[in-house]
């Protein structure tokens, strides 16, 4: 069929079953603008360029679908690299499209010109410069393929202004042919069956769960390979949801603010079976200390990921969906499970000594709303079937520690690149993808304002996202290690608040409320809750609350500094 | 210990910027980088030389591997393989030394490429260690300029690297 580029994109997508875009709207892609207003495409103007790119990622983590953003050349694509760089590091699938200036154009510094495409090759899986219109096609169908298959991640479509405009006889690509690209599926299933040995030996097992299980969707195969062997296990920030946190045999978050029993375990163990982890320095502490005790399995799609900083014994490459399955058949056919997890005794025995000695816990302070009772509350209302999405920093940590996580894909944070701003747009997205769940985006007031444009997005949407903002009116976690390793010199960490955002949220269209005092807190939220559009509630805590356990930068996990109760 | 990589990769635009853009981020030590067309109008060959323990090796192998754009890679360390590079040498030539500068070309079997009045431009095609060695004794003649390109490498045998 015969169409300009411009059509030629919108009929991608329709191929691609694209629900939504998010973007902004400029000059380089005025004429891919008007595309989309003749076909009626749905899209979702944000405020801001990162505001869309923050969204569409919220929208695929809470999906499982690429999220779709399209923005003009120059600043309108640079404005999106910070939230490029945060989907690259957490492997989340995004096709972003940004119009070029024209192709006669390029290489002058024209204007609104910048080379994206240079810019974002290293925080991009895969990235494209189409000057010709009859790549068009290809191309997309090709980026659509990186980003979703293997280890999934952002793939950038920078598309030459006049390429909008030339004609094309559109056929869309059944298939991709890429020599340098087959992600991997199906790895060696020998290195299952000398795993499994080693698991029949193991006395003291762990297994290490991430992001990984989230983005391949094999919590199931995770939770029978736990029933099955009984085996204990800790996550990583981007594992919570995969197990539901109620489970007996989750010991929680492992790392810098991770539980006492995790980080013991992970001292103990004799055997770590890492599940779609990176082995990130927040989750590791001293590296050349980490797991000392140790046999290290790690399961990965990415082959880059092994030994990358963390010695593998073990290394079982392949598609999670492949090796789990897998490894579930050879637990139910080949062990014991009954003398297994006989043998598990002493082990769990240990495991819980150490959760009831430690759990994560905190002092409450007489007339002060608590961060943590805030997030508490806020379990119990949603019994733990809410979509959290944060922000970075406190609110984050304190989200991951005492909200209990029921299901997978629930649990929507910038855990590598930590991105502050990153919550309120993202939870805007996870709304979008998801309209009948209950998004709850959990920020603070920092993070808050650096996006809070975003706010006239939801209300203009009328998406009913509810914005939870722990105002403690400083930059809290680099206040706490201001307080912690820095004498307190609090070196412009002080935000000091004079903004109301109770206001701000009602100037741009959202009902803002204010919780001052601890016993306002459960009615404000049971409100909040039950409200059918947006609202925005403003807890008023204190601004030395510290975030604990915490294992300092550089230390041992079994160094970690208690506080709590 | 030093590895030398045949990197199979498109031949499109942008890729070798990927690729050194790779390098210098994760922060490999790269000697050299050496990159032409191929027997085939698709593929570009880069050889890459790197200073690297078995684990790093692994790392760079595997990151490179993740380009989209890179086909395949192939280490030739171990293998029976030729390895080659090409300088092009720009030495001090008087009237005086000239005699003794082609019997020094003469002994590296090298060529003289080019003569003025005061220079000589010399092309030596050999191993890095042979090229080193040139290098060394024009030395004292007064090098004006050096130009080499990199260690390419080849191995032998009927089998291609892309079939390695």
């Amino acid at each position: 069929m015969r169409m300009t580029g411009a059509q030629a994109v919108v009929e991608s997508l329709k191929k691609e079953s694209v629900e939504i875009i998010f973007g902004y709207p400029g000059g380089a892609v005025l004429t891919l603008y008007d595309a989309l207003y003749e076909s009626e495409y749905p899209h979702i103007l944000t405020r801001h360029e990162q505001g869309a790119i923050h969204a569409a990622d919220g929208y695929a983590r809470a999906t499982g679908k690429p999220g779709v953003v399209m923005a003009t050349s120059g600043p309108g694509a640079t404005n999106l690299v910070t939230g490029i760089a945060t989907a690259y590091m957490d492997s989340i699938p995004l096709v972003i499209i940004t119009g070029q200036v024209a192709v006669s154009l390029i290489g002058r510094d024209s204007f609104q010109e910048a080379d994206i495409r240079g810019i974002t090759t290293p925080i991009t899986k895969h990235n494209y410069l189409v000057k010709k219109v009859d790549e068009l096609p290809k191309v997309l169908k090709e980026a659509f393929h990186i980003a979703t298959t293997g280890r999934p991640g952002p793939v950038v479509v920078d598309i030459a202004k006049d390429v909008f405009a030339a004609e094309i006889d559109f056929y869309y690509p059944e298939k991709v042919e890429l020599r340098g690209y087959h992600p991997l599926y199906e790895g060696d299933e020998g290195v299952l069956e000398r795993l499994a040995v080693e698991m029949e030996k193991a006395r003291k097992p762990l297994l290490f769960v991430g992001g990984g299980v989230n983005l391949s969707d094999t919590a199931p195969e995770v939770r029978a390979l736990v029933e099955l062997t009984g085996f204990p296990l800790i996550t990583s920030l981007m594992g919570l949801g995969a197990v539901s946190d109620d489970h007996p045999l989750n010991f929680g978050l492992v790392g810098m603010h991770g539980t006492y029993a995790a980080n013991m375990a992970t001292t103990e163990c004799d055997l770590l079976i890492g599940i779609g982890v990176r082995f990130d320095d927040r989750v590791t502490g001293l590296l050349e200390q980490f797991a000392p005790k140790a046999k290290v399995v790690h399961f990965d799609i990415d082959a880059a990921e092994i030994n990358k900083n963390v010695r593998t014994d073990i290394r079982v490459l392949g598609h999670l969906k492949w090796s789990l399955s897998k490894l579930v058949d050879i637990s139910r056919d080949k062990f014991d499970c009954e003398a297994m997890q006989e043998q598990m005794r002493p082990w769990l025995g240990q495991l819980n000594e150490w959760r009831s000695e430690n759990p994560l816990s905190y002092e409450a302070r007489a007339g002060q709303v608590m961060p943590q009772a805030v997030i508490e509350i806020v379990d119990e209302l949603t019994q733990g079937d809410a979509v959290i999405v944060t922000d970075v920093g406190q609110n984050q940590m304190w989200a991951a520690q005492f909200y209990h996580f029921k299901n997978p894909r629930s649990w929507l944070t910038s855990g590598g690149l930590g991105t502050m701003g990153y919550g309120l747009p993202a939870g805007l997205g996870a709304q979008v993808g998801c309209p009948n769940k209950k998004v709850v985006v959990i920020t603070g007031d920092g993070g808050l304002m650096m996006n809070c444009q975003e706010l006239d997005t939801v209300a203009k949407f009328n998406l009913p996202v509810k914005i939870m903002v722990l105002n403690n009116q400083v930059l809290g976690m680099v206040a706490q290690w201001q307080r912690m390793f820095y004498g307190g010199r609090y070196a412009h960490t002080n935000m000091e608040g004079r903004t109301d955002l109770v206001k701000l949220a009602e100037a741009m269209g959202v009902p803002g409320m204010r919780v001052t005092q601890p016993d306002e807190v459960r009615r404000t939220l049971q409100e909040a809750l039950a409200m059918p559009g947006p609202v925005l509630v403003d807890f008023r805590i204190p601004s030395d609350e510290d975030v604990m356990p915490m294992v300092p930068g550089g230390a041992r996990l079994d160094q970690m500094v208690m506080g709590g109760k | 210990m030093k590895h030398t990589l045949a990197v199979l990769v498109e031949n499109r635009p942008g890729v070798l910027t990927h690729i050194s853009g790779l390098i210098s981020r994760r922060a490999f030590n790269i000697e050299s980088i050496a990159a032409g067309y191929t027997e085939e109008a698709d593929t570009t060959r880069i050889t890459v030389v790197v200073e690297a323990d078995e684990i790093e090796l692994e790392q760079v192998v595997n990151q490179l591997s993740k380009l989209v754009d890179v086909i395949k890679i192939t280490d030739l360390t171990g293998m029976d393989a030729i390895h080659r590079e090409l300088a092009l040498i720009k030495v001090k030539a008087s009237v005086e030394t000239r005699s003794d500068i082609v019997d020094i070309v003469d002994i590296f079997r090298a060529k003289i490429v080019d003569v003025n009045r005061e220079t000589m431009v010399i092309e030596l095609t050999g191993e890095e260690t042979k090229i080193d060695a040139l290098c060394e004794v024009l030395h004292d003649y007064g090098i004006i300029e050096i130009v080499r390109t990199g260690k390419i490498a080849l191995s032998r045998g009927p089998i291609p690297a892309k079939e390695l």
